[in-house]
Protein backbone atom coordinates (compact mmCIF):
# COMPACT_ATOMS: atom_id res chain seq x y z
CA UNK A 1 0.00 0.00 0.00
CA UNK A 2 1.47 3.33 -0.93
CA UNK A 3 1.74 6.25 1.45
CA UNK A 4 -1.07 8.22 -0.10
CA UNK A 5 -3.52 5.35 0.23
CA UNK A 6 -2.43 4.74 3.83
CA UNK A 7 -2.94 8.39 4.64
CA UNK A 8 -6.45 8.37 3.21
CA UNK A 9 -7.25 5.19 5.11
CA UNK A 10 -6.02 6.70 8.38
CA UNK A 11 -8.07 9.82 7.74
CA UNK A 12 -11.13 7.75 7.07
CA UNK A 13 -10.64 5.71 10.23
CA UNK A 14 -10.16 8.82 12.33
CA UNK A 15 -13.27 10.46 10.94
CA UNK A 16 -15.25 7.31 11.66
CA UNK A 17 -13.88 7.14 15.18
CA UNK A 18 -14.79 10.72 16.00
CA UNK A 19 -18.18 10.36 14.32
CA UNK A 20 -18.97 7.27 16.37
CA UNK A 21 -17.84 8.97 19.55
CA UNK A 22 -19.90 12.04 18.71
CA UNK A 23 -23.02 9.99 17.97
CA UNK A 24 -22.53 8.14 21.23
CA UNK A 25 -23.01 11.35 23.18
CA UNK A 26 -26.70 11.38 22.34
CA UNK A 27 -27.39 7.80 23.33
CA UNK A 28 -27.83 6.29 26.75
CA UNK A 29 -26.00 5.43 28.93
CA UNK A 30 -24.20 8.76 28.88
CA UNK A 31 -20.76 8.69 30.33
CA UNK A 32 -20.87 12.01 32.16
CA UNK A 33 -18.88 10.92 35.26
CA UNK A 34 -16.15 9.58 32.96
CA UNK A 35 -16.02 12.89 31.09
CA UNK A 36 -15.80 14.85 34.34
CA UNK A 37 -13.01 12.60 35.61
CA UNK A 38 -11.13 13.19 32.37
CA UNK A 39 -11.66 16.94 32.59
CA UNK A 40 -10.15 16.79 36.03
CA UNK A 41 -7.11 14.82 34.94
CA UNK A 42 -6.60 16.77 31.70
CA UNK A 43 -7.61 20.24 32.81
CA UNK A 44 -6.71 20.51 36.46
CA UNK A 45 -3.76 18.20 36.01
CA UNK A 46 -2.26 20.38 33.25
CA UNK A 47 -2.79 23.65 35.09
CA UNK A 48 0.69 23.84 36.63
CA UNK A 49 2.60 23.31 33.42
CA UNK A 50 0.34 25.73 31.57
CA UNK A 51 0.78 28.44 34.21
CA UNK A 52 4.55 28.06 34.08
CA UNK A 53 4.65 27.93 30.28
CA UNK A 54 2.42 30.98 29.94
CA UNK A 55 4.22 33.09 32.51
CA UNK A 56 7.72 32.51 31.21
CA UNK A 57 6.75 32.76 27.56
CA UNK A 58 5.19 36.16 28.20
CA UNK A 59 8.30 37.13 30.15
CA UNK A 60 10.79 36.11 27.51
CA UNK A 61 8.70 37.70 24.79
CA UNK A 62 8.86 41.00 26.64
CA UNK A 63 12.55 40.54 27.24
CA UNK A 64 13.23 40.16 23.52
CA UNK A 65 10.76 42.74 22.24
CA UNK A 66 11.78 45.51 24.60
CA UNK A 67 15.16 46.09 22.95
CA UNK A 68 13.65 46.53 19.50
CA UNK A 69 10.84 48.78 20.68
CA UNK A 70 13.17 50.87 22.78
CA UNK A 71 15.35 51.60 19.76
CA UNK A 72 12.28 53.06 18.03
CA UNK A 73 11.18 54.79 21.22
CA UNK A 74 7.94 52.83 21.15
CA UNK A 75 8.03 51.10 24.52
CA UNK A 76 4.45 52.22 25.16
CA UNK A 77 3.44 49.60 22.57
CA UNK A 78 5.14 46.77 24.51
CA UNK A 79 1.98 45.39 26.10
CA UNK A 80 0.15 45.47 22.79
CA UNK A 81 2.82 43.58 20.92
CA UNK A 82 3.34 40.97 23.59
CA UNK A 83 -0.34 40.31 24.20
CA UNK A 84 -1.20 40.13 20.52
CA UNK A 85 1.42 37.44 19.84
CA UNK A 86 0.30 35.58 22.93
CA UNK A 87 -3.42 35.63 22.32
CA UNK A 88 -3.24 34.99 18.59
CA UNK A 89 -0.42 32.49 18.34
CA UNK A 90 1.72 31.49 21.26
CA UNK A 91 -1.07 30.90 23.73
CA UNK A 92 -3.08 28.44 21.63
CA UNK A 93 -0.11 26.69 20.02
CA UNK A 94 2.09 26.34 23.09
CA UNK A 95 -0.83 25.19 25.22
CA UNK A 96 -1.75 22.63 22.59
CA UNK A 97 1.83 21.39 22.36
CA UNK A 98 2.25 21.16 26.12
CA UNK A 99 -1.03 19.33 26.48
CA UNK A 100 -0.03 17.05 23.61
CA UNK A 101 3.11 16.11 25.50
CA UNK A 102 1.21 15.40 28.65
CA UNK A 103 -2.23 14.22 27.62
CA UNK A 104 -2.01 12.79 24.10
CA UNK A 105 0.81 10.54 25.25
CA UNK A 106 -1.14 9.48 28.33
CA UNK A 107 -4.31 8.73 26.38
CA UNK A 108 -2.65 6.68 23.67
CA UNK A 109 -0.52 4.81 26.19
CA UNK A 110 -3.54 4.01 28.34
CA UNK A 111 -5.73 2.89 25.45
CA UNK A 112 -2.78 1.06 23.89
CA UNK A 113 -2.09 -0.98 26.98
CA UNK A 114 -5.79 -1.72 27.27
CA UNK A 115 -5.64 -3.11 23.74
CA UNK A 116 -2.62 -5.33 24.31
CA UNK A 117 -3.91 -6.66 27.63
CA UNK A 118 -7.24 -7.48 25.92
CA UNK A 119 -9.16 -5.06 28.13
CA UNK A 120 -10.74 -3.46 25.08
CA UNK A 121 -11.87 -6.88 23.87
CA UNK A 122 -13.17 -7.65 27.36
CA UNK A 123 -15.13 -4.40 27.36
CA UNK A 124 -16.70 -5.25 24.01
CA UNK A 125 -17.42 -8.77 25.22
CA UNK A 126 -19.25 -7.28 28.20
CA UNK A 127 -21.45 -5.32 25.82
CA UNK A 128 -19.92 -1.86 26.14
CA UNK A 129 -18.75 0.18 23.17
CA UNK A 130 -15.22 1.49 23.89
CA UNK A 131 -15.83 4.39 21.50
CA UNK A 132 -18.50 5.69 23.80
CA UNK A 133 -17.08 4.67 27.13
CA UNK A 134 -13.47 5.65 26.47
CA UNK A 135 -13.12 7.82 23.36
CA UNK A 136 -16.07 10.19 23.74
CA UNK A 137 -15.33 11.30 27.36
CA UNK A 138 -11.70 12.00 26.45
CA UNK A 139 -12.62 13.98 23.35
CA UNK A 140 -15.19 16.03 25.22
CA UNK A 141 -12.86 16.67 28.12
CA UNK A 142 -10.15 17.90 25.76
CA UNK A 143 -12.54 20.11 23.81
CA UNK A 144 -13.85 21.69 27.01
CA UNK A 145 -10.56 22.13 28.82
CA UNK A 146 -8.12 23.16 26.08
CA UNK A 147 -9.77 26.58 25.42
CA UNK A 148 -9.82 27.20 29.17
CA UNK A 149 -6.19 26.23 29.52
CA UNK A 150 -5.35 28.50 26.59
CA UNK A 151 -7.09 31.33 28.36
CA UNK A 152 -5.03 30.65 31.46
CA UNK A 153 -1.85 30.61 29.39
CA UNK A 154 -2.80 33.95 27.78
CA UNK A 155 -3.50 35.62 31.11
CA UNK A 156 -0.37 34.21 32.70
CA UNK A 157 1.67 35.28 29.68
CA UNK A 158 0.44 38.85 29.96
CA UNK A 159 1.19 38.72 33.67
CA UNK A 160 4.70 37.50 32.89
CA UNK A 161 5.17 40.31 30.37
CA UNK A 162 3.90 42.85 32.85
CA UNK A 163 6.23 41.53 35.54
CA UNK A 164 9.27 41.80 33.28
CA UNK A 165 8.36 45.28 32.00
CA UNK A 166 7.66 46.61 35.47
CA UNK A 167 10.36 45.00 37.56
CA UNK A 168 13.16 44.50 35.02
CA UNK A 169 12.74 47.54 32.78
CA UNK A 170 11.09 49.82 35.33
CA UNK A 171 8.31 50.87 32.99
CA UNK A 172 5.23 52.32 34.70
CA UNK A 173 2.93 49.41 35.45
CA UNK A 174 -0.17 51.10 33.96
CA UNK A 175 1.57 51.66 30.65
CA UNK A 176 1.84 47.94 29.93
CA UNK A 177 -1.72 47.25 31.06
CA UNK A 178 -3.18 50.10 29.06
CA UNK A 179 -1.46 49.10 25.85
CA UNK A 180 -2.73 45.54 26.34
CA UNK A 181 -6.28 46.79 26.87
CA UNK A 182 -6.19 49.11 23.87
CA UNK A 183 -4.49 46.63 21.59
CA UNK A 184 -6.52 43.44 21.90
CA UNK A 185 -9.75 43.19 19.92
CA UNK A 186 -12.69 40.83 20.27
CA UNK A 187 -11.63 39.18 17.01
CA UNK A 188 -8.33 38.21 18.59
CA UNK A 189 -10.14 36.64 21.50
CA UNK A 190 -12.59 34.76 19.26
CA UNK A 191 -9.69 33.43 17.22
CA UNK A 192 -7.93 32.47 20.40
CA UNK A 193 -10.91 30.34 21.41
CA UNK A 194 -11.66 28.76 18.04
CA UNK A 195 -8.11 27.51 17.55
CA UNK A 196 -7.93 25.42 20.74
CA UNK A 197 -11.36 23.95 19.97
CA UNK A 198 -10.06 22.62 16.66
CA UNK A 199 -6.73 21.57 18.14
CA UNK A 200 -8.45 19.67 20.94
CA UNK A 201 -10.59 17.76 18.48
CA UNK A 202 -7.59 16.85 16.31
CA UNK A 203 -5.38 15.90 19.26
CA UNK A 204 -8.05 13.79 20.92
CA UNK A 205 -8.89 11.94 17.73
CA UNK A 206 -5.25 11.21 16.95
CA UNK A 207 -4.52 10.07 20.52
CA UNK A 208 -7.50 7.70 20.70
CA UNK A 209 -7.04 6.37 17.19
CA UNK A 210 -3.34 5.59 17.64
CA UNK A 211 -4.00 4.07 21.04
CA UNK A 212 -6.79 1.80 19.86
CA UNK A 213 -4.76 0.74 16.81
CA UNK A 214 -1.90 -0.52 18.96
CA UNK A 215 -0.42 -3.84 17.88
CA UNK A 216 2.41 -5.97 19.09
CA UNK A 217 2.52 -5.94 22.89
CA UNK A 218 4.25 -3.44 25.12
CA UNK A 219 6.68 -2.46 22.37
CA UNK A 220 3.65 -1.50 20.33
CA UNK A 221 2.36 0.73 23.13
CA UNK A 222 5.59 2.70 23.10
CA UNK A 223 5.47 2.96 19.34
CA UNK A 224 1.88 4.17 19.17
CA UNK A 225 2.48 6.70 21.94
CA UNK A 226 5.43 8.18 20.08
CA UNK A 227 3.51 8.29 16.81
CA UNK A 228 0.55 9.90 18.50
CA UNK A 229 2.63 12.68 20.08
CA UNK A 230 4.62 13.37 16.92
CA UNK A 231 1.57 13.33 14.66
CA UNK A 232 -0.51 15.48 16.98
CA UNK A 233 2.28 18.07 17.39
CA UNK A 234 2.83 18.40 13.67
CA UNK A 235 -0.87 18.49 12.91
CA UNK A 236 -1.36 21.24 15.50
CA UNK A 237 1.30 23.39 13.87
CA UNK A 238 0.05 22.79 10.34
CA UNK A 239 -3.56 23.33 11.37
CA UNK A 240 -2.53 26.54 13.10
CA UNK A 241 -1.31 28.02 9.82
CA UNK A 242 -4.49 27.22 7.95
CA UNK A 243 -6.68 28.32 10.85
CA UNK A 244 -4.85 31.62 11.05
CA UNK A 245 -5.42 32.16 7.35
CA UNK A 246 -9.07 31.11 7.56
CA UNK A 247 -9.69 33.36 10.55
CA UNK A 248 -8.16 36.29 8.71
CA UNK A 249 -10.57 35.74 5.87
CA UNK A 250 -13.62 35.07 8.05
CA UNK A 251 -13.06 37.90 10.50
CA UNK A 252 -12.04 40.26 7.72
CA UNK A 253 -8.75 41.24 9.32
CA UNK A 254 -6.98 40.65 6.05
CA UNK A 255 -5.32 43.74 4.65
CA UNK B 1 -14.36 -21.02 52.95
CA UNK B 2 -12.98 -23.34 50.27
CA UNK B 3 -15.74 -25.92 49.96
CA UNK B 4 -18.54 -23.77 48.67
CA UNK B 5 -21.50 -26.03 48.56
CA UNK B 6 -24.21 -23.65 47.52
CA UNK B 7 -26.54 -25.57 45.32
CA UNK B 8 -27.00 -23.12 42.59
CA UNK B 9 -25.34 -20.26 40.94
CA UNK B 10 -26.26 -17.03 42.58
CA UNK B 11 -29.46 -15.66 41.23
CA UNK B 12 -31.11 -19.03 40.64
CA UNK B 13 -33.44 -20.58 43.17
CA UNK B 14 -32.24 -23.67 45.04
CA UNK B 15 -33.22 -27.25 44.25
CA UNK B 16 -36.68 -27.26 42.71
CA UNK B 17 -35.96 -25.52 39.48
CA UNK B 18 -37.41 -26.67 36.18
CA UNK B 19 -34.46 -25.73 34.04
CA UNK B 20 -32.16 -27.66 36.28
CA UNK B 21 -34.29 -30.79 36.18
CA UNK B 22 -34.40 -30.83 32.45
CA UNK B 23 -30.74 -29.98 32.28
CA UNK B 24 -29.92 -32.90 34.49
CA UNK B 25 -32.01 -35.06 32.23
CA UNK B 26 -30.09 -33.91 29.16
CA UNK B 27 -26.89 -35.01 30.82
CA UNK B 28 -27.58 -38.59 29.78
CA UNK B 29 -30.42 -38.60 27.26
CA UNK B 30 -31.23 -36.59 24.19
CA UNK B 31 -34.13 -34.41 25.20
CA UNK B 32 -36.72 -34.19 22.47
CA UNK B 33 -37.33 -30.55 21.85
CA UNK B 34 -37.12 -28.72 18.55
CA UNK B 35 -35.68 -25.67 20.31
CA UNK B 36 -32.79 -27.77 21.50
CA UNK B 37 -32.10 -29.03 17.99
CA UNK B 38 -30.64 -25.63 17.09
CA UNK B 39 -26.96 -25.55 18.05
CA UNK B 40 -25.92 -22.85 20.51
CA UNK B 41 -22.82 -22.23 18.41
CA UNK B 42 -22.14 -23.34 14.89
CA UNK B 43 -19.11 -22.76 12.68
CA UNK B 44 -19.50 -23.42 8.97
CA UNK B 45 -16.26 -23.62 7.02
CA UNK B 46 -14.73 -20.67 8.78
CA UNK B 47 -11.41 -19.44 7.48
CA UNK B 48 -9.35 -16.80 9.18
CA UNK B 49 -6.17 -15.32 7.78
CA UNK B 50 -3.61 -13.30 9.77
CA UNK B 51 -0.85 -11.76 7.66
CA UNK B 52 -1.17 -14.25 4.79
CA UNK B 53 -1.20 -17.17 7.22
CA UNK B 54 -4.31 -19.33 7.55
CA UNK B 55 -4.92 -19.50 11.28
CA UNK B 56 -8.27 -21.24 10.84
CA UNK B 57 -8.76 -23.39 7.79
CA UNK B 58 -12.31 -24.42 6.90
CA UNK B 59 -13.24 -24.96 10.52
CA UNK B 60 -16.69 -26.47 11.05
CA UNK B 61 -18.23 -27.64 14.29
CA UNK B 62 -21.37 -27.38 16.42
CA UNK B 63 -21.94 -26.90 20.11
CA UNK B 64 -25.41 -28.08 21.03
CA UNK B 65 -27.59 -26.51 23.72
CA UNK B 66 -26.44 -27.53 27.18
CA UNK B 67 -23.29 -29.10 25.81
CA UNK B 68 -19.69 -28.45 26.80
CA UNK B 69 -17.22 -28.63 23.96
CA UNK B 70 -13.69 -29.17 25.13
CA UNK B 71 -11.22 -27.81 22.59
CA UNK B 72 -7.77 -29.34 22.69
CA UNK B 73 -4.83 -28.40 20.53
CA UNK B 74 -1.26 -27.28 20.56
CA UNK B 75 -0.20 -23.75 21.30
CA UNK B 76 -0.99 -21.40 18.44
CA UNK B 77 -3.41 -23.71 16.65
CA UNK B 78 -6.16 -21.09 16.76
CA UNK B 79 -8.20 -21.87 19.87
CA UNK B 80 -8.35 -18.34 21.25
CA UNK B 81 -9.07 -17.06 17.76
CA UNK B 82 -12.02 -19.45 17.51
CA UNK B 83 -13.46 -18.17 20.78
CA UNK B 84 -13.02 -14.53 19.79
CA UNK B 85 -14.89 -15.21 16.56
CA UNK B 86 -17.92 -16.43 18.50
CA UNK B 87 -18.10 -13.07 20.27
CA UNK B 88 -17.51 -11.15 17.08
CA UNK B 89 -14.31 -9.63 18.48
CA UNK B 90 -12.75 -10.78 15.22
CA UNK B 91 -14.44 -11.26 11.87
CA UNK B 92 -13.77 -14.34 9.73
CA UNK B 93 -12.41 -13.99 6.20
CA UNK B 94 -14.91 -16.53 4.94
CA UNK B 95 -17.50 -18.96 6.26
CA UNK B 96 -20.43 -18.52 8.58
CA UNK B 97 -20.79 -18.33 12.34
CA UNK B 98 -24.15 -18.92 14.00
CA UNK B 99 -25.14 -18.29 17.59
CA UNK B 100 -28.48 -19.81 18.60
CA UNK B 101 -29.24 -20.25 14.92
CA UNK B 102 -28.64 -16.57 14.23
CA UNK B 103 -26.05 -15.80 11.55
CA UNK B 104 -23.75 -13.28 13.20
CA UNK B 105 -21.06 -13.28 10.53
CA UNK B 106 -21.93 -9.91 9.08
CA UNK B 107 -23.35 -8.30 12.18
CA UNK B 108 -22.27 -4.77 12.92
CA UNK B 109 -20.76 -3.88 16.28
CA UNK B 110 -24.14 -2.55 17.42
CA UNK B 111 -25.97 -5.78 16.52
CA UNK B 112 -23.18 -7.83 18.10
CA UNK B 113 -23.76 -6.05 21.42
CA UNK B 114 -27.16 -7.72 21.65
CA UNK B 115 -25.70 -11.18 20.94
CA UNK B 116 -22.84 -10.66 23.42
CA UNK B 117 -25.38 -10.14 26.22
CA UNK B 118 -26.03 -13.88 26.29
CA UNK B 119 -22.38 -14.91 26.13
CA UNK B 120 -19.90 -14.87 29.00
CA UNK B 121 -16.25 -14.85 28.11
CA UNK B 122 -13.30 -15.80 30.29
CA UNK B 123 -10.12 -14.46 28.77
CA UNK B 124 -6.90 -16.43 28.75
CA UNK B 125 -5.03 -13.69 30.61
CA UNK B 126 -7.98 -12.53 32.70
CA UNK B 127 -8.20 -9.17 30.91
CA UNK B 128 -9.32 -7.36 34.07
CA UNK B 129 -9.73 -3.59 33.86
CA UNK B 130 -6.73 -2.56 35.89
CA UNK B 131 -8.00 0.91 36.65
CA UNK B 132 -11.01 -0.62 38.41
CA UNK B 133 -11.18 -2.54 41.68
CA UNK B 134 -12.26 -6.16 41.86
CA UNK B 135 -15.71 -5.01 42.89
CA UNK B 136 -16.01 -2.62 39.95
CA UNK B 137 -14.66 -5.21 37.56
CA UNK B 138 -17.28 -7.77 38.50
CA UNK B 139 -19.96 -5.07 38.64
CA UNK B 140 -18.99 -3.64 35.25
CA UNK B 141 -21.91 -5.07 33.30
CA UNK B 142 -24.45 -4.16 35.98
CA UNK B 143 -23.11 -0.63 36.30
CA UNK B 144 -23.37 -0.24 32.54
CA UNK B 145 -26.99 -1.35 32.71
CA UNK B 146 -27.70 1.16 35.46
CA UNK B 147 -28.71 -1.43 38.06
CA UNK B 148 -29.24 0.11 41.56
CA UNK B 149 -26.14 -0.06 43.72
CA UNK B 150 -27.52 -2.28 46.53
CA UNK B 151 -28.56 -4.91 43.98
CA UNK B 152 -25.16 -4.64 42.32
CA UNK B 153 -23.41 -5.21 45.61
CA UNK B 154 -25.50 -8.30 46.38
CA UNK B 155 -24.83 -9.81 43.00
CA UNK B 156 -21.11 -9.03 43.09
CA UNK B 157 -20.71 -10.55 46.53
CA UNK B 158 -22.54 -13.70 45.50
CA UNK B 159 -20.43 -14.02 42.37
CA UNK B 160 -17.20 -13.56 44.30
CA UNK B 161 -18.32 -16.08 46.92
CA UNK B 162 -18.92 -18.42 44.02
CA UNK B 163 -15.25 -18.26 43.06
CA UNK B 164 -14.07 -18.05 46.71
CA UNK B 165 -12.78 -14.52 46.42
CA UNK B 166 -15.10 -12.44 48.56
CA UNK B 167 -12.27 -11.18 50.83
CA UNK B 168 -10.51 -9.65 47.80
CA UNK B 169 -13.49 -7.48 46.90
CA UNK B 170 -11.75 -4.13 47.50
CA UNK B 171 -8.40 -5.05 46.01
CA UNK B 172 -7.05 -3.68 42.75
CA UNK B 173 -6.16 -6.19 40.01
CA UNK B 174 -2.45 -5.38 40.38
CA UNK B 175 -2.58 -6.73 43.94
CA UNK B 176 -3.93 -10.12 42.88
CA UNK B 177 -2.11 -13.32 41.98
CA UNK B 178 -2.57 -14.82 38.54
CA UNK B 179 -5.05 -17.40 39.76
CA UNK B 180 -7.07 -14.78 41.62
CA UNK B 181 -7.20 -12.60 38.52
CA UNK B 182 -8.48 -15.55 36.52
CA UNK B 183 -11.19 -16.21 39.08
CA UNK B 184 -12.25 -12.56 39.12
CA UNK B 185 -12.45 -12.84 35.34
CA UNK B 186 -14.76 -15.84 35.77
CA UNK B 187 -16.97 -14.00 38.26
CA UNK B 188 -17.19 -11.04 35.89
CA UNK B 189 -18.11 -13.23 32.94
CA UNK B 190 -20.86 -15.05 34.83
CA UNK B 191 -22.72 -11.95 35.99
CA UNK B 192 -26.16 -11.88 34.38
CA UNK B 193 -26.31 -15.68 33.94
CA UNK B 194 -25.17 -16.00 30.31
CA UNK B 195 -26.52 -19.09 28.53
CA UNK B 196 -23.28 -19.52 26.60
CA UNK B 197 -19.88 -19.39 28.29
CA UNK B 198 -16.41 -19.40 26.72
CA UNK B 199 -13.54 -20.61 28.88
CA UNK B 200 -10.12 -19.86 27.42
CA UNK B 201 -7.66 -22.02 29.34
CA UNK B 202 -9.23 -21.12 32.67
CA UNK B 203 -7.00 -23.46 34.68
CA UNK B 204 -3.61 -22.81 33.10
CA UNK B 205 -1.04 -22.06 35.78
CA UNK B 206 -3.36 -22.73 38.71
CA UNK B 207 -2.78 -25.12 41.61
CA UNK B 208 -4.68 -28.42 41.31
CA UNK B 209 -7.41 -27.68 43.91
CA UNK B 210 -8.23 -24.32 42.35
CA UNK B 211 -8.17 -25.87 38.91
CA UNK B 212 -10.53 -28.54 40.17
CA UNK B 213 -12.86 -25.84 41.57
CA UNK B 214 -13.01 -24.20 38.19
CA UNK B 215 -13.80 -27.50 36.47
CA UNK B 216 -16.54 -28.14 39.04
CA UNK B 217 -17.91 -24.73 38.23
CA UNK B 218 -18.01 -25.58 34.55
CA UNK B 219 -19.75 -28.87 35.37
CA UNK B 220 -22.32 -27.14 37.56
CA UNK B 221 -23.08 -24.70 34.77
CA UNK B 222 -23.38 -27.53 32.28
CA UNK B 223 -25.41 -30.01 34.31
CA UNK B 224 -27.50 -27.77 36.53
CA UNK B 225 -27.87 -24.56 34.58
CA UNK B 226 -28.08 -25.91 31.04
CA UNK B 227 -25.32 -23.60 29.88
CA UNK B 228 -23.62 -24.30 26.57
CA UNK B 229 -19.90 -23.77 26.66
CA UNK B 230 -16.57 -24.01 24.93
CA UNK B 231 -13.78 -25.05 27.27
CA UNK B 232 -10.30 -24.62 25.89
CA UNK B 233 -7.65 -26.47 27.84
CA UNK B 234 -4.23 -28.07 27.70
CA UNK B 235 -4.60 -29.92 30.98
CA UNK B 236 -5.45 -33.58 30.69
CA UNK B 237 -6.97 -33.76 34.15
CA UNK B 238 -9.47 -31.06 33.14
CA UNK B 239 -10.47 -33.36 30.30
CA UNK B 240 -10.85 -36.26 32.72
CA UNK B 241 -12.99 -34.30 35.16
CA UNK B 242 -15.27 -32.81 32.57
CA UNK B 243 -15.82 -35.96 30.56
CA UNK B 244 -16.27 -38.44 33.37
CA UNK B 245 -18.04 -36.56 36.14
CA UNK B 246 -21.33 -34.81 36.42
CA UNK B 247 -23.00 -32.56 38.93
CA UNK B 248 -26.24 -33.52 40.63
CA UNK B 249 -28.21 -32.24 43.55
CA UNK B 250 -28.56 -34.81 46.32
CA UNK B 251 -31.43 -35.21 48.79
CA UNK B 252 -29.84 -32.76 51.19
CA UNK B 253 -29.93 -30.16 48.44
CA UNK B 254 -26.17 -30.08 47.99
CA UNK B 255 -24.32 -30.27 44.75
CA UNK B 256 -22.27 -33.42 44.48
CA UNK B 257 -20.13 -34.75 41.68
CA UNK B 258 -20.61 -38.32 40.58
CA UNK B 259 -18.54 -40.36 38.21
CA UNK B 260 -20.21 -41.79 35.15
CA UNK B 261 -20.64 -45.54 35.46
CA UNK B 262 -20.90 -48.49 33.15
CA UNK B 263 -24.47 -47.74 32.25
CA UNK B 264 -24.58 -43.99 32.34
CA UNK B 265 -22.51 -42.17 29.80
CA UNK B 266 -22.26 -38.40 29.63
CA UNK B 267 -23.51 -37.12 26.35
CA UNK B 268 -23.33 -33.40 27.02
CA UNK B 269 -19.57 -33.17 26.89
CA UNK B 270 -17.74 -33.55 23.60
CA UNK B 271 -14.16 -33.09 22.58
CA UNK B 272 -12.78 -31.26 19.58
CA UNK B 273 -9.14 -31.44 18.71
CA UNK B 274 -7.51 -28.87 16.49
CA UNK B 275 -4.23 -28.78 14.68
CA UNK B 276 -3.06 -25.87 12.54
CA UNK B 277 -6.54 -24.42 12.34
CA UNK B 278 -8.20 -27.63 11.26
CA UNK B 279 -10.36 -30.12 13.12
CA UNK B 280 -8.48 -33.41 13.46
CA UNK B 281 -10.90 -35.02 15.87
CA UNK B 282 -14.44 -34.48 17.00
CA UNK B 283 -16.41 -36.80 19.25
CA UNK B 284 -16.55 -38.24 22.74
CA UNK B 285 -13.58 -38.71 25.01
CA UNK B 286 -13.89 -42.50 24.71
CA UNK B 287 -13.33 -42.42 20.96
CA UNK B 288 -10.61 -39.82 21.41
CA UNK B 289 -8.69 -42.13 23.70
CA UNK B 290 -9.09 -45.00 21.27
CA UNK B 291 -8.06 -42.95 18.22
CA UNK B 292 -4.91 -44.33 16.63
CA UNK B 293 -3.71 -41.03 15.21
CA UNK B 294 -0.15 -40.63 16.51
CA UNK B 295 -0.51 -36.87 17.06
CA UNK B 296 -3.59 -37.41 19.23
CA UNK B 297 -1.92 -40.16 21.25
CA UNK B 298 1.15 -38.02 21.73
CA UNK B 299 -1.03 -35.14 22.84
CA UNK B 300 -2.90 -37.28 25.36
CA UNK B 301 0.13 -39.03 26.79
CA UNK B 302 2.65 -36.27 26.34
CA UNK B 303 5.23 -38.42 24.54
N1 LIG C 1 -3.64 -10.29 16.10
C1 LIG C 1 -2.92 -11.23 15.49
N2 LIG C 1 -2.13 -10.91 14.45
C2 LIG C 1 -1.41 -11.85 13.82
N3 LIG C 1 -1.41 -13.13 14.14
C3 LIG C 1 -2.17 -13.52 15.17
C4 LIG C 1 -2.96 -12.59 15.89
N4 LIG C 1 -3.63 -13.26 16.87
C5 LIG C 1 -3.25 -14.54 16.75
N5 LIG C 1 -2.38 -14.70 15.74
C6 LIG C 1 -1.78 -15.97 15.30
O1 LIG C 1 -2.82 -16.89 15.18
C7 LIG C 1 -2.41 -18.16 15.65
C8 LIG C 1 -3.47 -18.69 16.59
O2 LIG C 1 -3.51 -17.89 17.75
P1 LIG C 1 -4.41 -18.27 18.98
O3 LIG C 1 -4.23 -17.20 19.98
O4 LIG C 1 -5.78 -18.54 18.49
O5 LIG C 1 -3.72 -19.60 19.47
P2 LIG C 1 -4.16 -20.56 20.64
O6 LIG C 1 -4.59 -21.83 20.04
O7 LIG C 1 -5.12 -19.90 21.54
O8 LIG C 1 -2.78 -20.80 21.40
P3 LIG C 1 -2.50 -20.92 22.97
O9 LIG C 1 -2.83 -22.30 23.36
O10 LIG C 1 -1.04 -20.66 23.08
O11 LIG C 1 -3.33 -19.89 23.65
C9 LIG C 1 -1.07 -17.98 16.30
O12 LIG C 1 -0.12 -18.62 15.49
C10 LIG C 1 -0.82 -16.51 16.31
O13 LIG C 1 0.49 -16.28 15.93
MG1 LIG D 1 -5.07 -19.09 23.39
Amino acid sequence: MNIFKRLLLELQEMSLLSARAALGIFKKPRYIPEAIAQMDSIGVGSLTIIILTGFFTGGVLTLQTYQTLASYGATDQLGYLVSISLVRELGPVLTALMVTGRVVSAISAELGSMVVSEQIDAMRALGTDPNRKLVAPRLIALIVTLPLLTLVADVMGIAGGWAVSTFLYDLPSTMFINSVRDGITTDDIIGGIIKPLVFAFLMGTIACHKGLKTEGGTVGVGRSTTTAVVTASIIVIIADFFLAKALQVILGTQP
Amino acid sequence: MMAETSVHRPGAQPPDNRVSERAAESTFREVDDTERAIPAIEFREVTMVFDDRKVLDNLSFKVMKGETKIILGGSGCGKSTTIKLVLGLLKPDSGKILVDGEDITNYSEVEMMRVRKKIGMIFQEGALFDSLSVYENVAFKLHEQGVPEDQVENEVRRMLRFVNLEPAIDKMPAELSGGMRRRVGIARALVGDPKIVMFDEPTAGLDPPTARTICELAMKLRDLEDVSSIFVTHEMNNLDYLTSEYAVVNEAGEVVFETEGEKLCLINCKVLMMRDGQVIFSGTDETLRKADDTYIQKFLRGH
